[in-house]
């Protein structure tokens, strides 16, 4: 049952008098014609009001949700901001079901998963919306063993480090910590929220909806690089595949990659599943593109290693689990696992001479002339 | 509606590269000046390339939280934010002046008024003095004390020293030090050597730099003798040859800055003149001069 405030209550008067009646909104429409106030839900019909019966039928049972979600939609959201607007239609489903349903669904929360975001819309008094925002993880704990925040602002802390104390320098990495709770966030809140924990992805992801996004491909972006970057643009499509292959993948971040080596070569690595869509190389990609680009100058030669079976298995279990981040998962006195410390540091020991050459091969052949 | 923008340069490294230009956003939020306050970074998000499209109002002043006119304020951040129709020479700047230029961002359509950078205002004067006053605790900090600015040098951009120089004339003009100087990292006249400079007993020492990071917290507290390895700290005031080191760490941390990117946007046509009165009095820490 809602109940509407004298607010509430003014603004729909003052709107059925105005010059841009009848109000259309949501299944609702009223207005005031020659007969009188009238309003119109799927549910219930009345025309020929005087003022005071308009007043009263506001607050009936099957009406007062209609102008209640009238005025959310178009008095506290508004228009003013289009991305935060639709995001909100999504988190309760606005655009698939009327509002009788929606209002009973909402009295009971419904939740949506946004990266590994958990959001639920509520109803308040008065039908204004409510959102509880928390690690999906913490689905199932009771929110009083959860640090509680209430500033959006203050998501800056949660999504700064990992659990293990690391700088995140990818806000949409799939590493953000759990145990945190904002109970009661308003409609605006919410957005600035999710808006700091992953950044853009709400504008990004509207603008995909709409088919307005706006790509640019890797070509495009390693072009426009200047100063210690502008080498990037060298990197062959290969190796940005590897590099999408490597850093773009779900494991790594929760963005959906739409961008392709350029708008005619797509590349052959995975874009993931993300609900929202990347729609750019990022700053740590084209970092990194530097890296390789260097790297990648280089001509491949032949190396001659001695090495047991096991410990040619070994190193290729130890280049898996430093790229799978698993290294700190393997126990201390597992020794049967390839990438543990001790295997590794009796490989170094068998296998590395004093200058850390593997199998004491030089790396450039000059190091063996001038030995 | 009219937003804030601030850029900065951030990073994928460290974790406080950020921080002043979130603590700034923070403080000038409170004013409620702006409809919105936002930040965007060159190495963090959201990027340059996202920032506005999540800005809802219409009217964008974009200030650049970057010491000097250079490679960043005159060719990145215009690029990135898609600024239509950008050129250096909108801002008719010597390396010092650049002010605004009012232009429309092509993918989100909003007007920027984008500013020149905090660094180089007049009023980022006024925040190396109150960082002065801040980190020896005493509000009227000046008499029989020296100060020097530092500054990264001109190895990388020549604008950055005329910042350095520009900032070190005004605190000269204001006398309210016994002797100022503007020192560099990697040029002559070295903060290495800062003592040989002084003659006043105390020194306050305070780096023209954003952010603190690898220089002012590692290079030069080293490079001055503060300590001979940063990782066990310095004292603050610190005794080299004779000499009480004050080091103030970046100027860009001290709370006063948010009140220079007010400015900025003032001088662009932001009606924030309350805004800017409260912000040079909530950020002070120490007592009124005359309390």
């Amino acid at each position: 049952m809602i109940e509407l405030a004298d607010e509430q209550r003014r603004l729909a008067r003052t709107a059925a008098q105005s010059e841009s009646n009848p109000i259309e909104f949501d299944g609702l429409s009223f207005g005031n014609n020659g007969d009188g106030y009238w309003i119109e839900t799927a549910k219930r019909g009345l025309r020929g009001l005087s003022a005071s019966a308009f007043d009263s039928t506001l607050s009936d049972e099957q009406i007062a949700p209609y102008i209640s979600n009238w005025h959310f939609w178009e008095h506290t959201v508004a228009h003013d901001g289009r991305h935060r607007r639709a995001f909100l239609r999504f988190l309760e489903s606005a655009a698939q079901m009327d509002v009788h349903d929606r209002y009973a669904a909402l009295e009971s929360g419904m939740q949506t998963t946004w990266g590994e975001l958990s959001i639920t819309a509520t109803l308040a008094s008065h039908g204004v919306r409510e959102y509880q925002l928390h690690h999906e993880r913490d689905a199932g704990t009771s929110a009083s063993k959860l640090e509680t925040y209430e500033n959006p602002f203050d998501a800056r802390e949660i999504a700064r480090f990992d659990s293990e104390g690391r700088y995140r320098p990818l806000q949409t990495a799939p590493s953000l910590i759990d145990g945190w709770i904002y109970p009661a966030l308003t409609q605006r809140e919410v957005f600035e929220t999710v808006d700091i924990l992953y950044p853009a992805t709400i504008p990004n992801w509207n603008l995909e909806r709409t088919g307005e996004l706006d790509i640019t491909h890797w070509h495009e972006t390693a072009q426009r690089q200047t100063g210690i970057y502008d080498m990037v643009e060298e990197l062959s499509t290969e190796a940005v595949d590897w590099m999408a292959a490597s850093c773009c993948a779900d494991s790594e971040c929760l963005k959906r990659r739409e961008w392709e080596y350029d708008e005619n070569t797509t590349l052959e690595a995975d874009g993931g599943s993300g609900v929202f869509p990347c729609r750019e190389p990022c700053s740590l990609v084209v970092a990194a593109s530097r890296q390789w680009t260097q790297l990648e100058k280089q001509e491949p030669r032949s190396y001659t290693f001695e090495l047991t079976p096991a410990e040619k298995e070994q190193i290729e279990d130890m280049i898996e689990s430093v790229a799978e981040g698993n290294i700190s998962e393997i126990r201390e006195a597992d020794v049967s696992e390839g990438a543990n410390r001790y295997r590794t540091r009796f490989l170094r020991e068998k296998r590395m001479d004093e200058e850390g050459n593997l199998s004491g091969t030089p790396t450039h052949s000059s190091e063996k002339e001038d030995g | 509606m009219e937003a804030l923008v601030i850029v900065a340069h951030g990073s994928h490294l460290s974790a406080g590269s950020s921080a002043p230009t979130h603590q700034h956003a923070d403080t000038i939020r409170a004013t409620n000046a702006f409809d919105e306050v936002k930040t965007g970074f060159w190495k963090e998000e959201p990027s340059l390339r996202e920032v506005l499209r999540t800005v809802e109002s219409e009217e964008v002043y974009v200030v650049p939280l970057f010491i000097s006119e250079g490679y960043f304020t005159e060719q990145v951040i215009p690029r990135e934010l898609r600024l239509d129709g950008w050129d250096v020479s909108e801002w008719n700047s010597d390396g010092l002046s650049a002010d605004t230029a009012t232009l429309e961002a092509a993918d989100t359509d909003h007007t920027v008024h984008y500013c020149g950078p905090v660094g180089t205002h007049r009023a980022m004067t006024d925040v190396l003095i109150r960082r002065a006053e801040t980190v020896t605790g005493d509000p009227n900090i000046g008499s029989d004390v020296g100060f020097a600015v530092v500054g990264h040098g001109t190895e990388r951009n020549e604008n950055s020293a005329k910042a350095i120089e520009y900032h070190a004339d005004r605190v000269r003009e204001s006398t309210r030090f016994e002797e100022v100087k503007a020192l560099y990292m990697d040029e002559e006249p070295e903060v290495d050597d800062v003592t040989d400079f002084f003659s006043t007993e105390h020194i306050v020492v305070v780096p023209l730099f954003i952010a603190d990071g690898f220089h002012t917290q590692e290079d030069i507290p080293e490079d001055m003798g503060l300590t001979d390895d940063y990782r066990t700290g310095y004292d603050v005031p610190a005794a080299v040859d004779g000499h009480q080191i004050w080091y103030a760490g970046a100027v860009g941390t001290e709370g006063l800055t948010a009140d220079v990117i007010l400015e900025r946007a003032a001088d662009a046509g932001a009606d924030i003149e309350s805004a800017i009165e409260m912000v040079r009095e909530k950020t002070r820490q120490t007592p009124f001069a005359d309390d």
